[in-house]
């Protein structure tokens, strides 16, 4: 019993929309794909004519069809955008190796400019090295750290104004879902914006980022792909086999498939939520030592590189307000972080998720 | 009269991680033809995948299956379709049918 497309009547349709629940034949499923993100993009204003814009491209299913839409309207539209890809290397061997292999066949099947930059170029430590020396337990904090900063500095180095990352509307409502658990307002308040790091603070020593896939399903995109012979690489990082925002992704998972608004209904929800006057929020400055944007004097990375060259790298891992005690105890003891570090190392759990998602 | 059902099974977007990364097997599946009544007489999704989970899963069952039906994040395709549109559990399998499974979250 073939269904046809609710939309054009004729056709036998191919698959459900989640956020509709129409069922669409493929020219409509793509039709309907591309003109909701080009909406996007026009109403959240994210680009004007001349930009450069810097692709962040994991080889993944929602960057490599991020490179492809993004390579499509620019043309389809007239955006006249500059479009470069970036990738970022972990230096994960058996990992981010393969999956650079993806990247570098999107720069010649959609024939922008790549740019590779490492962790090790960066900051002189690859993610394998971090590990040696700090063992599997902490490893995705580091990695979620640098990784927001390389895109930035990568941006920076070609002089691209804007960053676009593959954030779906899946990604951005497990970010709220973590938030509200975790009670982090300031976190809270941020994670819906479309756009960051533009308008509000002029001086923020940031790339601005968009997310013009904020509204898009990750069903949807998976179903572009498949239907588009789009290749991504799909894998799990060696490192983190678990640690993809476990428990929050499957109850979302499941909410989804009970009722499948309930990803849109949860960005609404946070994009609506109105942090009271009274509260006070971490006022972002510039770190001290490399100028990036941060809340503390030094920013993260920097503390977590001063911790990998000390021997202490618990240091980057546990809240600033422990941060002393550690150098106390180090000074003290007269040696390396030990098991005394450990009892402090709750946070990081948490943190795990929160960053291991490229 | 054939007492098999012949059908294509593949895995995708890191589906094929839980199958010894294999990422398309071609299986004929025992039918009731009147004489053996230990076989079922017709096949659907949902006999498949506890098919797929009891003899070619390899490991973390939990990444395929959620209280007997797949889990949530894994798309299903009969025939380039999306199975939402075709009865989800209940829909009959055919003779030559292709099903896909995909995964959605595995990461890049």
């Amino acid at each position: 019993m073939p269904l046809n497309c609710a939309r054009c009547k004729a056709a036998r349709a191919i698959l459900k929309r989640p956020k509709t629940r129409d069922a669409l034949c493929k020219e409509c499923f793509f039709h309907c794909f591309e003109n909701e993100i080009h909406n996007t993009i026009v109403e959240g204003n994210l680009f004007k004519p001349g930009d450069k814009v810097a692709i962040g491209a994991s080889g993944g299913k929602d960057s490599t069809v991020l490179a492809y839409i993004m390579k499509l309207l620019n043309e389809r539209h007239n955006y006249r955008l500059n479009l470069v890809l970036l990738s970022i290397d972990e230096g994960i061997t058996g990992y981010r190796d393969d999956s650079l292999e993806t990247v570098k066949q999107n720069q010649k099947d959609y024939a922008l400019p790549l740019t590779i930059l490492s962790y090790k170029d960066l900051y002189g430590w690859s993610m394998d090295d971090i590990v040696r020396q700090i063992g599997k337990k902490n490893n995705c904090t580091f990695c979620g750290v640098f990784r927001r900063q390389a895109l930035d500095r990568g941006a920076i180095k070609l002089g691209c104004n804007l960053i676009v990352t593959g954030h779906n509307a899946d990604d951005i409502a497990e970010t709220i879902l973590m938030n509200v658990l975790r009670g982090d307002i300031a976190r809270l308040k941020r994670c819906t914006a479309i756009k960051t790091g533009s308008g509000d603070n002029p001086e923020e020593n940031v790339v601005p980022r968009c997310k013009p896939f904020k509204y898009t399903y990750e069903k949807e995109i998976v179903m572009y792909a498949y239907f588009k012979k789009l290749h991504y690489f799909s894998t799990e990082c060696i490192y983190a086999p678990n640690a993809y925002r476990g428990h929050v992704r499957s109850y979302l998972k499941d909410l989804e498939s009970i009722r499948s608004s309930a990803i849109l209904d949860i960005i609404h929800s946070g994009e609506v939520l109105a942090v009271d006057e009274g509260i006070k929020l971490p006022v972002l400055g510039a770190c001290e030592r490399c100028s990036y944007i941060s809340s503390q004097r030094i920013c993260k990375a920097c503390v977590m590189l001063e911790g990998l060259s000390k021997g202490l790298p618990k240091l980057g891992i546990v809240k600033s307000s422990k941060v002393k005690m550690i150098k106390r105890e180090a000074i003290t003891d007269g040696k390396k972080c030990d098991e005394k570090c450990c009892s402090f190392t709750c946070k990081s759990e948490t943190d795990n998720k929160t960053n291991c998602k490229s | 009269m054939s007492n098999h059902l012949n059908i294509i099974v593949e895995f995708k977007g890191g589906m094929e991680l839980l199958f010894d990364n294999v990422t398309k097997k071609e299986l004929s599946l025992p039918v009731n033809s009147g004489e053996d009544g230990s076989a079922p007489v017709e096949w659907t999704i949902k006999d498949l995948i506890n098919h797929l989970k009891e003899k070619h899963l390899k490991e973390r069952p939990e990444l395929f299956v959620n209280d007997d039906s797949i889990r949530p994040g894994v798309l299903i395709l009969v025939n380039d379709v999306d199975w939402e549109i075709l009865g989800e559990n209940e829909y009959k399998l055919a003779d030559g049918d292709k099903v896909l499974f995909i995964s959605t979250l595995h990461g890049g």
